[in-house]
């Protein structure tokens, strides 16, 4: 009986995942279809681009500047534990920076805008859904897909990547701070460390990252404001539902492109 | 013309059209009243496509709206306008934006000629002068009248009203009705109210449909609908209950 019940309950969350990856599918192609039309509107294209990256700006910076320095910190602490001092300054800023650059600035970014972001274009296409602007906007013969979600998913694919360049800047910044300040390591001897170690090609996986985050979080957040039901509480949920949603997606994105990129 | 034949529409097991057939005639105001609850927006919704029915046929000017692709729906929704229950108003824009969204869209028109139409839709609903308030600042009736602006904007053949009374005081519903009656005497439009308002309903109706039990149980004039013996256009007639 209770066997019966476990089976039925992995059959039916199954299926309830299939069905989220089918309408979330759906979804995207609709959007590719009507990407066209992401440049002719171009008012509500630079609101959201606004909205998606220069509103994230204040959050993001907070991030990685502590983010940046506490891997410093981290790194010097289990680098003096194996390899004793003086190897530590040499790979300090090579190691802090090939941290940031493939995962620390790409998946925290990512987070944040799957809260921030993900989370309000859900509560907020839940809302007009609720309130019956969606249908409005199809009474007057405009595709909701077209209008709502294209330049939606455009500003994120697009914007995610500017700021994970900005991110990773100011993590760099965070742990210069921390390795010069508070570990002794001089100017010329960090950046001597993060040029050495330095690789284009993590700065490409890295972007490549936060252009799937980006595109993800936004395609998440529209597929889930536009199937919003149930007034308040409906809008409530999916808000929650979002932020959940996005940020699994992103820890997945991120393992499965790890696997391909390296 | 639109005719709507034997439509059903079911949701999750719970049938609420079950064999709908309705002819709604050109430049006719008919006003489909019913229970709360009872489909009467389900109908008007699935008249322009926002649901689409189990069954049956919506024939709009001779095209199947149920069987036509996307593109083709949409475009054949330039031909119509829709007040909604609460109005609908794009909270994020002012009321020029969102009464010349379609315009905007649809049409190539310089921004004065948008203007110069927006302020004569506003005129029609008695509102000049607010074109750049934004929803919030509205009060329930002025968010109708900007809702009715935005839906007659395109100048379409026909207009779908959802409740449009519901949650006013006598004063604006009559207001409404009388703003509903001018409209479509000044631009000859064809238009399809919902409401179980009866007092509206008479002011406004060349024909009445009511909607019980996923059926058209009546369809009349409003003069047969005031001799009608059909039990529950009596009981909506004399606003009497079951229980009394």
């Amino acid at each position: 009986m209770i066997v019966n019940r476990i089976w039925r309950w992995i059959g039916s969350r199954t299926l309830a995942f299939l069905q989220e990856i089918g309408t979330l599918s759906i979804l995207f192609v609709r959007i590719l279809k009507s990407s066209r039309y992401a440049f002719r509107d171009r008012r509500i294209l630079i609101h959201q681009m606004l909205e998606i990256g220069v509103n994230s700006l204040p959050l993001v910076t907070i991030i990685s500047i502590f983010t940046g320095a506490v891997a410093s910190w981290q790194a010097s602490y289990q680098f003096k534990a194996f390899i004793g001092d003086s190897m530590t300054e040499d790979l300090l800023g090579s190691s802090v920076s090939a941290a940031i650059l493939i995962e620390l600035a790409p998946v925290l970014a990512g987070i944040v805008i799957a809260g921030r972001v993900g989370a309000s274009i859900a509560a907020e296409l839940g809302t007009m859904r609720v309130t019956e602007q969606i249908d409005a906007l199809e009474t007057l013969a405009i595709d909701p897909v077209r209008y709502l979600a294209t330049p939606r998913f455009t500003a994120g694919w697009t914007m995610v990547p500017i700021l994970v360049i900005y991110a990773s800047l100011v993590a760099h910044l965070g742990a210069f701070v921390v390795a010069h300040l508070l570990l002794d390591v001089s100017t010329d001897t960090f950046f001597r460390s993060v040029q050495r170690g330095f690789l284009g090609y993590n700065v490409f996986s890295g972007l490549v990252k936060a252009f799937v985050f980006g595109g993800g979080t936004a395609l998440i957040g529209c597929s889930i404001g536009f199937r919003t039901s149930s007034g308040a509480e409906g809008v409530g949920k999916a808000t929650i539902k979002a932020f959940v949603f996005s940020s699994a997606f992103i820890l997945i994105a991120d393992y499965v492109l790890a696997m391909i990129l390296f | 013309m639109i005719e709507i034949i034997d439509v059903h529409k079911s949701f999750d097991g719970k049938k609420v059209l079950e064999g709908v057939n309705l002819s709604i005639e050109d430049g006719e105001t008919i006003v489909i009243i019913g229970r709360s609850g009872c489909g009467k927006t389900v109908l008007l919704k699935s008249i322009i496509g926002l649901i689409r029915p189990d069954s049956g046929s919506i024939i709009v000017d001779g095209q199947d709206i149920t069987k036509i692709e996307t593109a083709a729906l949409f475009e054949m929704r330039k031909q119509f306008g829709m007040l909604f229950q609460g109005a609908a108003l794009f909270d994020s824009m002012t009321v020029d934006e969102n009464i010349g969204l379609s315009l905007r869209e649809h049409m190539r028109l310089n921004l004065d000629e948008i203007q110069e139409r927006i302020r004569e839709k506003l005129e029609v609903v008695g509102l000049p002068g607010i074109e750049k308030k934004k929803p919030a600042e509205l009060s329930g009736g002025m968010k109708k009248r900007v809702g009715l602006a935005r839906a007659l904007i395109m100048d379409p053949k026909y207009v779908l009203f959802d409740e449009p009374t519901t949650g006013l005081d006598p004063v604006m519903a009559d207001a409404i009705d009388l703003l509903i009656c001018e409209t479509n005497r000044r631009l000859h439009i064809t238009s399809i109210v919902v409401t179980h308002d009866m007092a509206s309903t008479f002011k406004i109706a060349d024909r009445i449909a009511m909607l019980s039990d996923g059926h058209i149980v009546f369809d009349g004039t409003p003069d047969e609908a005031r001799k009608s013996r059909v039990e529950l256009l009596r009981q909506f007639v004399d606003g009497r209950s079951d229980l009394s």
